[in-house]
């Protein structure tokens, strides 16, 4: 290698007015937000809530979360990311700093299947302060067990870690929900992945 | 399309670095598992021309309401590249910072020092076709945290960029060289290697100088390089 990489650095507490504005309110533009997918986009709706808990259990309200996933057909978007668009983005954005339980949210379309040997997933970035270095996870769901079972990079987590990275669909007045915290330490420690 | 080499964390601080207090709760204590990099990892978002609006890169301008920023102003050059020397073009760089007194906009900093009306502190620009990109701004304020007695951020400007795919993706800050604040700063020394740190301060240049009205600076940046081998589809 000819050039050794920029280190990461953490994204601090005070991101909000560059990175998330409209979510908090300040009064900049945003290249991203919590909808991955708009209402025109074709697929199953569905929003992705979990909270983030540090080492302590309590939950933290100055983390940013990002994914990126696959439309309903399993492609990956290659058109530009666009916050006034009413379909599928494929990105979203979204600070633990504005619910009332500190919780992520994202409106999306539940993802197809990329490739043979996949399930469904939901790429995921975790920053905070705190954190000098992002951490990646996934986000699969738990009512697609059969394929889960065949998915060669969720069969390689130890058993006993496998569900940290499953999201549990539940049934609410508003829709249909996924649910999956992020937990930092503790029994239940998220896997995140190097990738 | 081809995948990414592993990121290089002989460049990049621990998940756990005690000195910096938060990351004791907050970082994973156990290390990350390795995947192979697949199609998932070497996609990524891009964005369009219209993300960034016309003053975005400019945040002397794009806060003002009645008047000029306080502060010394100062344009900031930089090239986005990979490990290889390849340039990255049309990356998006979004970037946020304190004020010339140290004050952020964030309505959580409760720092008593002054904000500046004419000041927001967030801003963003793409790279060039040559990876090259540009944002002029006020030198930021250092500023108190509660990290430990008598601590004090070193003067920094916030960057947030995508590269070419979501494995790429990096958070960084821009440091200013002959800051006596550095040696002394727990998340610019979380990064263990001395020559990695190095990599995290701007270079000040009179060539990049605007002759009576900006200092200028320069701040390189690398990101992944890309796997010699093709991806098989």
């Amino acid at each position: 290698m000819a050039y050794g990489e920029t280190p990461s650095q953490t994204v601090g507490p005070y991101f909000a007015y560059g990175l998330t504005a409209g979510q908090y309110g300040y009064d900049f533009t945003d290249i991203a937000d919590p909808v991955v997918a708009g209402q025109d986009a074709k697929g199953e709706h569905i929003r992705i809530t979990g909270t983030v808990f540090d080492a302590n259990g309590a939950p933290v309200n100055d983390a940013m979360i990002e994914i990126w996933q696959a439309d309903a057909d399993g492609v990956y978007s290659e058109k530009p990311v666009d916050v006034a668009d009413t379909g599928f983005r494929g990105l979203g954005r979204c600070g633990t700093g504005t619910d009332a339980k500190n919780r992520f949210w994202f409106d999306t379309v539940k993802p197809g299947v990329v490739a043979d040997a996949e399930a469904p997933f939901v790429n995921v970035i975790v920053f905070m302060r705190g954190m000098l270095v992002h951490a990646f996870t996934r986000f699969y769901f738990d009512d697609e067990a059969e394929l889960n079972a065949k998915d060669a990079v969720l069969q390689s987590v130890p058993a006993d870690r496998r569900g940290t990275l499953i999201a549990k669909r539940v049934e609410t007045p508003t829709g249909t929900e996924y649910q999956i915290d992020i937990h930092m330490q503790g029994d239940a420690e998220t896997v995140f992945f190097d990738v | 399309m081809s995948t990414f080499k592993p990121r290089d964390w002989g460049s990049h601080a621990p998940f756990i670095a005690p000195g910096y207090k938060s990351t004791i709760l907050r970082g994973p204590s156990r290390a990350p598992l390795a995947i192979k990099s697949g199609l998932t990892e070497g996609t990524g978002p891009r964005f369009a021309p219209a993300a960034v609006r016309e003053l975005d890169f400019d945040l002397t301008k794009n806060g003002v309401v009645n008047g000029e920023p306080q502060g010394e102003r100062i344009v900031v050059h930089g090239r986005v590249m990979d490990t290889d020397g390849r340039p990255q073009p049309d990356i998006l760089v979004e970037i946020w910072q304190a004020n010339a007194a140290g004050r952020y906009v964030h309505k959580v900093d409760q720092h008593e020092a002054p904000l500046d009306p004419n000041f927001r502190g967030s801003g963003r620009c793409f790279t060039d076709a040559n990876g090259n990109y540009k944002f002029y701004t006020i030198k930021p304020g250092a500023y108190p945290w509660g990290n430990h007695f008598n601590a004090w951020r070193p003067n920094h400007i916030h960057l947030s960029l995508f590269g070419p795919g979501f494995a790429t993706r990096l958070v960084t800050q821009m440091y200013f060289p002959g800051d006596p604040l550095l040696e002394l700063d727990p998340i610019f020394l979380g990064t263990e290697d001395a020559a990695a740190r190095e990599r995290l301060i701007a270079k000040f240049s009179i060539d990049k100088t605007e002759e009576g009205f900006a200092l200028g600076y320069q701040f390189d940046i690398v990101l992944r390089g890309r796997n010699g081998t093709p991806m098989e589809n």
